[in-house]
């Protein structure tokens, strides 16, 4: 499959009154056809730098970008908001125009791209029902809520028939609900159109939802990039491990006990696991923090327990942990 | 009061009408623009430039900073060479309106600022231009607040109109003047005094319910 973009060496330097800041370091992945490619990391990781990059939204100082076999870089004024017109973007803010109708703001890129105003219409309004917003096309978006304004910024965004879709902390100004539905939609629209989608979040559980492949940025520097799936299952860098691990699992019960995170990747979601372990072994464990799913009747998640204080009996435990085909990682203690 | 007198108290109010109107329009017709260039040229905008922000910026600032009496004076040469003649109604407009200038430029520019940097973003990665920017999103999405600094600016040029009575100008501020303070008519002085009050409040209120109105 093609690469829609390729980053090459990407490096962004800040000049500020004197002071540098580097926002990105010599960053280099690719974004295949048709995936749905996550890019995460802490607030002010670099992430929304990265992606304003690849619409050349921000120039970079060194390195290449480029998108199919065009580089960025080199793109003259007019050249480069053609290439825009095929890289669609979506906010955190939305980024609608409030003095103008739903349907206008649908219309916006083909305006620009100089699409008759006939086709504009039936165009804007395909796109309305794609979102499942055709019945609000005369409204105002101060009129909408949160959820419904970034559906018309997606339907926006796709009025332009783009290659790729960047969602900039698309979900991140909504409630859980309302990000579960802007998912599933970019998700179908990924699926149905075969639009490739760059997503941009602080958030595991959206990457862990909707992406193939996730690229992990940890302060200006790209820790870590694969599939979704085995940096959940064994994630390699530390950036990525603080990402994985859940946040605030209970305090041990004291403090030289020993915490491992056990990863579910395809464990029978029925099986009673932890039973199984007490039960065959004759060990307990103290379960601090969990986070499972059942997948199609396939398990998927993350556990963090406390260990027997014997070392012996740790030892069996762990065993038992990657007998059983899970994977085991110790967590750090902070 | 006499008939003669009412009688030129509604020529003097039509009078100003007549300068604030045309003196609006024309000081929007120069001033907006050189707003809109004040706001695209400043640092972080979409059409950056320093040498150009820096000299407008500084014009507007020397005649935002010059006395409007002292301006009116200044301008006599300037006024008599455009309309003819440096007194009366229609020559007024012309320092109303070189006056205003400034005032409307920097009003426009604090408007447009506010509109948020977002929509800016996300039209340029739709592709469109720095003046497709501009015109398209920035000035639509400006307008409730450009509105209602229109009608700040407007009550200014009336309150402005009135100080041309001092060189010779029309309208109220004019009769204000002769027969209020160097007649010591005092109702005369009221009643002028109260009709610019009175006109003032108007644009204002009407100002905030268009800008109301058109706010989605």
């Amino acid at each position: 499959m093609a690469n829609v973009f390729t980053l090459d060496n990407v490096s962004k330097i800040y000049k500020n009154d004197g002071k540098e800041f580097l926002a990105l370091k010599d960053v280099s992945l690719e974004i295949e056809e048709g995936e749905i490619f996550g890019i995460i990391g802490m607030s002010g990781a670099g992430k929304s730098t990265l992606v304003r990059t690849l619409n050349r939204l921000e120039d970079i100082s060194s390195g290449t970008v480029s998108f199919y076999d065009t580089d960025l870089a080199t793109c003259s004024p007019s050249k480069i908001r053609k290439v825009r017109r095929e890289i669609a973007m979506i906010f955190q803010s939305f980024n609608l125009l409030n003095q103008r109708s739903v349907l206008s703001n649908v219309m916006q890129p083909l305006r620009i791209a100089g699409v008759p105003a006939g086709q504009r219409k039936e165009k804007a309004l395909e796109m309305l029902r794609v979102v499942g917003l055709e019945d609000k096309k005369n409204q105002f978006p101060s009129r909408l809520s949160g959820g419904q304004r970034q559906r018309v910024a997606i339907a926006r965004a796709l009025a332009g028939d783009p290659k790729v879709l960047l969602c900039d902390e698309a979900t991140s100004a909504l409630d859980p609900k309302m990000t579960g539905e802007i998912l599933d939609l970019i998700k179908e629209i990924n699926r149905t159109r075969g639009l490739t989608t760059v997503i941009i979040t602080h958030e595991m559980s959206i990457v862990e939802k909707i992406c193939d492949r996730v690229a992990i940025i940890d302060n200006g520097h790209l820790a870590e990039v694969g599939e979704v799936k085995e940096i959940f299952r064994a994630p390699k860098s530390s950036a990525a491990r603080k990402l994985v691990f859940p946040s605030n699992p209970f305090d041990p019960s004291s403090k030289d006990s020993r915490l491992v995170r056990i990863a579910f990747d395809g464990l029978e979601a029925s099986r009673p696991f932890i039973a199984e372990l007490v039960e065959q072994t004759g060990r307990k464990v103290n379960i601090l923090s969990a986070n499972t799913k059942s997948v199609g009747g396939v398990g998927y998640g993350q556990m963090v327990v406390e260990l027997p204080k014997d070392k012996e009996d740790q030892e069996i435990v762990l065993d038992f942990f990657t007998k059983n085909g899970l994977s085991v990682s110790e967590v750090e203690r902070v | 009061m006499s008939e003669y007198i009412i009688e030129t108290i509604r020529n003097g109010f039509f009078e100003t009408i007549h300068m604030t109107v045309f003196a609006s329009v024309f000081a929007y017709i120069v001033g907006l623009p050189l707003g809109i260039i004040l706001y695209a040229t400043a640092k972080g905008r979409i059409l950056e430039n320093k040498p150009v922000n820096f000299i407008i910026g500084l014009i507007v600032n020397i005649g935002r900073s010059l006395p409007f009496l002292i301006l009116l004076v200044l301008l006599i040469p300037v006024t008599r060479f455009i309309t003819g003649s440096s007194i009366g109604t229609t020559a007024s407009i012309v320092p109303l309106t070189i006056g205003a200038i400034p005032i409307v430029a920097r009003m426009v520019e604090s408007s447009l600022c506010e509109v948020q940097p977002g929509i800016i973003e996300a039209a340029t990665s739709m592709g469109a231009s720095p003046v497709y920017v501009i015109v398209h999103f920035v000035l639509p999405e400006a307008t409730p607040s450009l509105l209602l600094g229109a009608a700040i600016n407007i009550a200014t040029i009336l309150g402005y109109s009135a100080m041309a009575g001092v060189i010779g100008g029309g309208g109220l501020g004019a009769i204000a003047l002769q027969y209020g303070y160097y007649r010591y008519q005092k109702d005369v002085l009221w009643v002028t005094v109260a009709s610019l009050v009175v006109m003032v409040m108007i644009i204002q209120e009407a100002g905030i319910w268009i800008s109301k109105r058109v706010r989605k």
